[in-house]
C-alpha cells in the first residue's frame, strides 16, 4: 500500500487516533465526548478515556464531530458508448473525501441483454481496484425475464446487494413497462430488497423530443423543454401507485422537482413506504442555466430529470429534506468533459447526461439548510449519513458515531468559507456547475477507515483502500412497516354456492384472462395492503380483529336504503 | 313520424304546440317566474301574459320548478359484448331516461379494435335513429390508433358532427392505448377541436393484479373489486392530466368512481387544467360494498370499471364535490346486462359483462343527495344535470336552457315527490335495480321532449325512433376559449448559439437514446417555415406550474439571467467555445 497524495509528502498516519473536546452531533442528539479509534473502528467514547501511548490526537476545540457522510448515488467511472465518465473510482472517491463523504454507493448498469452478475463483477473489479473509500453498489435493472429474477435472486443472497433501480425512462432502452415494474416490484418485495426509480414518463419524452427536434431546437434547452417537470411528478406518482399495490418500499431517486417532491410527501402522508432523494443538483442550482449561450456551459448541466427552470425549487427541496419529506441525499455524480458532452453538439438528445456534485454535497446542503436554520446539525447528519445507512441495511456500522462503528467520521468546520470553482475542485471536469457559488461549512479533518485523509487542507488517499460494504435485505428501517402490513391484509373470496341459473350465449372473441386456468387453493396467504392508502380499511371488518379463520366470513355491511332484497325476477339463485 | 305508443295507455294526441304556465323557470343561473310558450318544439315566447293562438294545450304548473330537460352524458344503449348485447337497446333505454326526466342522451359508439371509426358510427347511427325516442349525440371511441384513424376522426368532426372521443387506458390487449398513442391522440384531438375522453384505470396493474386475485382462488364479483382498487384509478387520472396538459388538450373524464380520483381532478383544476370530471348515477348513489353479497346476481349486478368503491362515504364525498364545482357533469354509464348475461363469469369474475343502469334514476338521486341535503340549489342542479353538458359538447344555448329559441326539452320538477327505486316499477330491461329500495325524494311531473308531452300524471307517452341526431360542433367556447390562449401564449424557441467548436469525443454511431427523428433533420430553410407553423400550433400548457417559460421568452432572444451567485465565468480551461 502507498500513499498517494498530489502535491504532498506523504504522511504517517497512525491506526490509533484520539479526537478529543469534540462535540459528536449523531442523527438524534449532540454531546461533548472524546473519541478513540483503533483499526478502523470507534473503540471507546467519553471523558478521560483510558487509551495506549503514542496515539496521534486531534484536538477538536469543540468543533462538531459527524458521521462521515454516505454518497448514496455515484456513477464513476461509467462507460458510455466507448468512454468512460471523466472521473473514475479513484478521482470520484478522492473528490468525495474531499468534501467529508466517506462512504460511496455507486450504480451498477448492465447494458439490457447482459448478464447482471457479469455488470456487478466488473464494477467491483473496477471499484475494488481503485477506491479510496468504501463503498457499495445498487444494481440496475434494465430488462426484465427470468433470468434477470435468477440473477436478482443470487445478487441478494450472495453478494451484498440490496437495492435495484428500475428506469421508467430512456424508451426502448432502459424504461420497462409498468406490467415488468409492478414484477420487479412484486418480487423485490418478496426478497426484501429496495425498489429505486428513475421516474420520468419515457414515452411522452420521446414524443416531446421529437416535437424539439422537429420546431428546430437541438441546443441544451430543448433537454429541460422535452422533461418539463409534470412528467417526472407523473412517474413518481406511478410507481407510488404501483409499490403501494405491491406492499414494496420504494425510493425515488433524483427528485429533482417541486411536484415531484409534492407526490412522494403526499404519498408518506398516506402511509406509503417511500424515500425521495434530491441530489446536490437540485438543492444548489437550477435549470435556468440550459438557455445559457455557451453551449459547453448549457451543457454541462445536462441530466435527467433536467434540473428545474424554477429558480425556487432548490429552496423548496431543501425545505422538504428539514421536514423530512425528503430522506436522503446523493450526487449522482456523472461527469462527462466538454468534448464528451459535444456528442450531442447537433441534437440534444445525444448530449451524454450527468452532473458533478460528490465533492460539493455536504458542504452546499450545510449552506443552505443549515446555516439558514432549516435544519438543526443531527437533522443534516441525518440526510447525509444515517438515513442512507439505515436504508441500506449499513446502520449503525456507519452513519453513527458509537463504539463499534466504523472510524469514518469528519470533524466540520461551520465558518469555513469557500468559493466552488472548477480550478481548485477535485473532479476531473472542465465544468463545475456550482461555479461560483460561495459555501459556508467544511470539513476540517477527514478520518475514513481510521485513517486521517484530510488534514490542514491536505488530501492523503489511498488508491484500493476502499472495501465493498455488502448490504443485506429487509432493512428494518424500510420492511418493518412492511411486514407488518403483509400480516395485516388478508384478501379472501366470498364463500358462495354455485350459480345455477341460466348464462347467455357468448363468444371468446375477447377478454380471456391466460391464468384462469392457474387457480390455487384459497388457503393461500394473500396479500395486501390496503390498510394505508385509503381511508377505507378493509381489515376494520368488525369480524377480523385477529386473523380470521376460513369460517369467519366477512361479510360487509349493505347500504343502509337497501330495504327489500333485490330482484323480482325469478330465475336468480337466491342464496342467501 | 310513427304512430304514438303507450304501453298500457291510449294513445293521447299532444298538440305540438304547448303552454306553461305559473311556471318557475330554473335555469343554471337564476330562477324566475313566467310561462313558457312552444311551437314546433322550440321555444317561442317566455314571459307574463303571452299572446299565443287559441286552442294550445295548457299546462298549469302552479308555481313549480320547469328546468331544462336533463342530458346524460354517458350512456351504453345496445351495446354489443362478446356477441351479447346490453339488455337495454335504444328504445328501452331512451324510454327509461325520458321517465327520469332525462331529454337527451349521449351514446359511445365502441368500434371493435380494427373496425371502422365511421363504420362504428353509422351503425350506431342507424340503431339508434330507429328506435331512439329522444333526442341523441354520439361520442365515438378510439380502441386502436394508426394513421386511418386520424383521417376517419377527421371525417367524424368535419362530417358528422361529433366532437368528443374516448380512449381507454384500461383492458390492456383490447382497447389500451399506450402512452405514447395518448398523446398522439391528445394532440390530434386537439388540432380538431374537439374534447379528449379518457376511461381512466391503469389496465397494466389492473391485468397483474386479475391474474394474482384469480390464483388466490377468489373468482366471484368482489375479485373485480379488489383487483381494480382506487389508487389505480386515480393514477390513470393522473397519468391522463399529466400528458393533457403536455398537449394542451382539454380533458374530461368519463366515470369518476372514488375520491382519490376526484381529488386528482380537483387538483388539476386548481393547477389550471382544462379538466372535467364526470361522476355517474352509480358513484353518486351507492357503494361497492354490494360486491361482498351472498347472493351472485346481485353482487355481479353491481360490476361495472371503475368499480364502485367499497368506501361507504364515497357518494357523499362526490356529491360534494359535483356541488362546489370540482366535478362538472353527471352521466349514467347505463349499460345493462340481464343476470344470464353476467353470468358468463359465474366462474371468473373478468368475464362478467361491465356496466350498471341509472339513466333513468340520475335526476332524481342527484336530487336527493344534493339538493334535499342543502349541498346545492336548483341552479347548480340544472348545471350539473344539464346545463354544463350542453357547454361542454357545445350544444349550449339549443339544450341546457330554457330560453327563446331552445329547444323545447323541460321537465315540470316536483320537488315533494317520494319514490322507491325498484327493478318491479322501473322502465328497464333487467332484472336487478342497483339503487333497489332506495328511496328518492324530487321527480319529474311532466316531461316535455321535443316539444311534445312524454310523461304526465305518471303515464309514458314515447315514440320510437322520433330521436333526432344532434351534431356537435368542434371547438365549443366553454372548452376551448381558454385552450386558444393558452396555445397563443406559449412559444418555444431555441437559444440562438454559434457552433460549438471544440473537440468532439469519437463515438460509435449506435445512439444512445434511440430518437426516431434525430435523422429527419431539416434543413434551416424549413426549421423557418415549421417555426411559422409552431406559432400557430398551440403548444404546451405551462400554467401548472408557479414557473412561466412564456414569461422570459417572449422578451426577444436576450439570454436568461443566470443566478446571482454565479459571479466568475465558467470553466478555467481553454478548449470551449466561448460565445456569450
Amino acid at each position: 500500500m502507498s500513499y498517494q497524495g498530489k502535491k504532498n509528502i506523504p504522511k504517517i498516519t497512525s491506526d490509533r487516533l484520539l479526537i478529543k473536546g469534540g462535540r459528536i452531533v449523531n442523527d438524534d442528539q449532540s454531546f461533548h465526548a472524546d473519541i478513540y479509534m483503533e483499526d478502523g473502528l470507534i473503540k471507546q467514547i467519553g471523558d478521560n478515556l483510558i487509551v495506549p501511548g503514542g496515539v496521534k490526537t486531534i484536538e477538536a476545540n469543540g468543533k462538531m464531530v459527524i458521521p462521515g457522510g454516505i454518497d448514496i448515488h455515484t456513477h464513476f467511472q461509467m462507460p458510455y458508448r466507448g468512454t468512460t465518465t471523466v472521473d473514475d473510482f479513484a478521482q470520484g472517491s478522492k473528490a468525495a473525501l474531499a468534501g467529508g463523504t466517506t462512504m460511496i454507493v455507486d450504480h451498477v448498469i448492465p447494458e439490457p441483454g447482459t448478464s447482471l452478475m457479469e455488470a456487478y463483477d466488473q464494477w467491483r473489479q473496477w471499484a475494488d481496484e481503485k477506491t479510496c473509500c468504501d463503498y457499495s453498489l445498487h444494481v440496475d435493472i434494465t430488462h426484465w425475464d427470468d433470468s434477470v429474477k435468477q440473477e436478482v435472486d443470487n445478487l441478494i443472497k450472495d453478494k451484498g446487494v440490496n437495492s435495484f433501480q428500475v428506469y421508467m425512462a430512456y424508451k426502448d432502452y432502459y424504461q420497462l413497462s409498468n406490467s415488468q415494474l409492478y414484477e420487479v416490484f412484486t418480487f423485490l418485495a418478496e426478497r426484501g430488497g429496495i425498489v429505486q426509480v428513475h421516474a420520468e414518463n419515457g414515452e411522452i419524452i420521446a414524443e416531446e423530443q421529437a416535437r424539439m427536434l422537429q420546431m428546430g431546437i437541438t441546443g441544451p434547452e430543448g433537454h429541460v423543454l422535452s422533461r418539463p417537470e409534470e412528467l417526472e411528478a407523473e412517474a413518481v406518482f406511478r410507481a407510488v401507485t404501483i409499490a403501494s399495490q405491491t406492499n414494496c418500499p420504494l425510493y425515488v431517486t433524483r427528485v429533482m422537482s417541486k411536484s415531484a417532491a409534492d407526490i412522494i410527501s403526499q404519498a408518506r402522508k398516506k402511509g406509503n413506504v417511500v424515500f425521495g432523494e434530491p441530489i446536490t443538483a437540485s438543492l444548489g442550482t437550477d435549470g435556468t442555466h440550459y438557455w445559457s449561450k455557451n453551449w459547453a456551459k448549457a451543457a454541462s448541466f445536462v441530466t435527467s430529470p433536467p434540473l428545474s427552470p424554477d429558480p425556487t425549487t432548490p429552496d423548496y427541496l431543501n425545505t422538504m429534506l428539514a421536514s423530512g419529506d425528503l430522506s436522503v441525499t446523493g450526487s449522482a455524480h456523472c461527469t462527462f468533459s466538454v468534448a464528451q458532452k459535444a456528442i450531442g453538439k447537433d441534437d440534444f438528445t445525444q448530449i451524454p447526461e450527468g452532473v458533478n456534485g460528490v465533492e460539493e454535497r455536504m458542504a452546499l446542503i450545510w449552506d443552505k439548510a443549515v446555516t439558514t436554520g432549516k435544519m438543526d446539525e443531527n437533522m443534516f447528519v441525518a440526510i447525509t449519513s444515517t438515513n442512507a445507512a439505515k436504508i441500506l441495511n449499513l446502520y449503525p456500522r456507519k452513519g453513527r458515531i458509537a463504539v463499534g462503528s466504523d472510524a469514518d467520521l469528519i470533524i466540520w468546520d461551520t465558518d469555513s468559507v469557500r468559493t466552488i470553482t472548477a480550478k481548485t475542485h477535485n473532479s476531473a471536469a472542465e465544468y463545475n456547475i456550482f461555479e461560483g457559488m460561495e459555501l459556508r461549512g467544511a470539513p476540517l479533518v477527514v478520518i475514513c477507515q481510521g485513517k486521517i485523509v484530510l488534514e490542514d487542507g491536505k488530501l492523503q488517499v489511498t488508491s484500493g483502500v476502499g472495501r465493498f460494504i455488502p448490504c443485506s435485505p429487509f432493512p428494518d428501517f424500510a420492511y418493518k412497516r412492511v411486514k407488518a402490513r403483509k400480516q395485516l391484509a388478508v384478501l379472501r373470496a366470498v364463500p358462495r354456492g354455485m350459480y345455477d341459473g341460466p348464462v347467455s350465449e357468448f363468444s371468446m372473441s375477447r377478454g380471456g384472462t391466460p391464468s384462469a386456468s392457474a387457480r390455487t387453493s384459497p388457503t393461500k396467504q394473500p396479500v395486501r395492503n390496503l390498510h394505508h392508502q385509503s381511508g377505507f380499511s378493509l381489515a376494520g371488518n368488525p369480524a377480523a380483529c385477529g386473523p380470521p379463520t376460513p369460517d369467519e366470513v366477512p361479510i360487509r355491511p349493505a347500504g343502509r336504503r337497501i330495504v327489500v332484497p333485490p330482484g323480482g325476477r325469478s330465475n336468480i339463485t337466491s342464496l342467501s | 313520424m310513427s304512430g304514438y305508443q303507450g304501453k298500457k295507455n291510449i294513445p293521447r294526441i299532444t298538440s305540438d304546440r304547448l303552454l306553461i304556465k305559473g311556471a318557475k323557470i330554473v335555469n343554471d343561473d337564476q330562477s324566475f317566474l313566467a310561462d313558457i310558450y312552444m311551437e314546433d318544439g322550440v321555444i317561442k315566447q317566455i314571459g307574463d301574459n303571452l299572446i299565443v293562438p287559441g286552442g294550445v294545450k295548457i299546462i298549469e304548473a302552479h308555481g313549480r320548478m320547469v328546468m331544462p330537460g336533463g342530458i346524460d352524458v354517458h350512456t351504453r344503449f345496445q351495446m354489443p359484448d362478446r356477441g351479447m348485447v346490453a339488455a337495454d337497446d335504444f328504445y328501452q333505454g331512451t324510454r327509461a331516461a325520458l321517465a327520469g326526466g332525462t331529454t337527451m342522451i349521449i351514446d359511445h359508439a365502441v368500434p371493435e379494435p380494427g373496425m371502422s371509426l365511421v363504420s362504428a358510427f353509422k351503425q350506431w347511427r342507424e340503431w339508434a335513429d330507429s328506435r331512439s325516442c329522444c333526442d341523441y349525440s354520439l361520442h365515438v371511441d378510439i380502441t386502436e390508433w394508426n394513421s386511418g384513424t386520424q383521417e376517419e376522426m377527421e371525417t367524424l368532426v368535419k362530417d358528422h358532427g361529433v366532437n368528443s372521443f374516448l380512449v381507454y387506458l384500461a383492458y390492456k390487449d383490447i382497447f389500451q392505448l399506450s402512452d405514447s398513442q395518448m398523446y398522439e391522440v391528445f394532440s390530434f384531438i386537439r388540432d380538431l377541436g374537439a374534447i379528449a375522453q379518457v376511461h381512466a384505470e391503469n389496465g397494466d396493474i389492473i391485468a397483474e393484479e386479475q391474474k394474482r386475485i384469480l390464483e388466490l382462488g377468489i373468482t366471484g364479483p368482489e375479485g373485480h373489486v379488489l383487483s381494480r382498487p382506487e389508487e389505480v384509478e386515480a393514477e390513470a387520472v393522473n397519468r391522463a392530466v399529466t400528458v393533457a396538459n403536455q398537449t394542451n388538450c382539454p380533458l374530461y373524464i368519463t366515470k369518476v368512481m372514488s375520491k382519490s380520483a376526484a381529488d386528482v381532478i380537483a387538483l388539476a383544476r386548481k393547477k389550471g387544467a382544462v379538466v372535467y370530471g364526470e361522476p355517474i348515477s352509480a358513484s353518486l348513489g351507492t357503494d361497492g360494498t354490494h360486491y361482498w353479497s351472498k347472493n351472485w346476481a346481485k353482487a355481479a349486478a353491481f360490476v361495472t370499471s371503475p368499480p364502485l368503491s367499497p368506501d361507504p362515504t364515497t357518494p357523499d364525498y362526490l356529491n360534494s364535490l359535483l356541488s362546489c364545482g370540482d366535478l362538472q357533469v353527471t352521466g349514467s354509464a347505463h349499460c345493462t346486462f340481464k343476470t344470464s348475461q353476467r353470468a358468463v363469469g359465474k366462474d371468473n369474475f373478468t368475464m362478467i359483462p361491465e356496466g350498471t343502469n341509472g339513466t333513468e334514476e340520475r335526476m332524481s338521486l342527484v336530487w336527493d343527495k344534493c339538493v334535499v341535503t342543502g349541498k346545492m340549489d336548483e341552479n347548480q342542479f340544472v348545471a350539473v344535470t344539464s346545463t354544463n353538458a350542453a357547454k361542454i359538447f357545445n350544444l349550449y344555448p339549443r339544450k341546457g336552457r330554457i330560453a327563446v329559441g331552445s329547444d323545447a326539452d323541460l321537465v315540470l320538477w316536483d320537488p315533494d315527490m317520494t319514490k322507491i327505486i325498484s327493478a318491479k316499477s322501473h322502465n328497464l330491461a333487467v332484472e336487478y335495480n342497483i339503487f333497489e329500495g332506495t328511496e328518492v325524494r324530487g321527480g319529474p311531473l311532466v316531461v316535455i321532449s321535443q316539444g311534445k308531452i312524454v310523461l304526465e300524471d305518471g303515464n309514458l307517452h314515447t315514440t320510437e325512433g322520433c330521436g333526432r341526431y344532434i351534431s356537435r360542433k368542434a371547438f365549443p367556447d366553454h372548452v376551448y376559449k381558454r385552450i386558444k390562449a393558452r396555445s397563443r401564449l406559449t412559444e418555444l424557441r431555441g437559444v440562438p448559439r454559434g457552433q460549438y467548436d471544440g473537440p468532439v469525443c469519437d463515438v460509435p454511431v449506435t445512439p444512445k437514446v434511440i430518437s426516431t427523428v434525430s435523422s429527419v433533420k431539416t434543413s434551416p430553410a424549413k426549421q423557418q417555415q415549421q417555426h411559422q407553423q409552431v406559432s400557430q400550433q398551440p403548444v404546451r400548457n405551462l400554467h401548472q406550474s408557479g414557473f412561466s417559460l412564456s414569461g422570459a421568452q417572449i422578451d426577444d432572444n436576450v439570454p436568461r439571467r443566470t443566478t446571482q451567485r454565479i459571479v466568475a465565468p465558467p470553466g478555467g480551461k481553454a478548449n470551449i467555445t466561448s460565445l456569450g
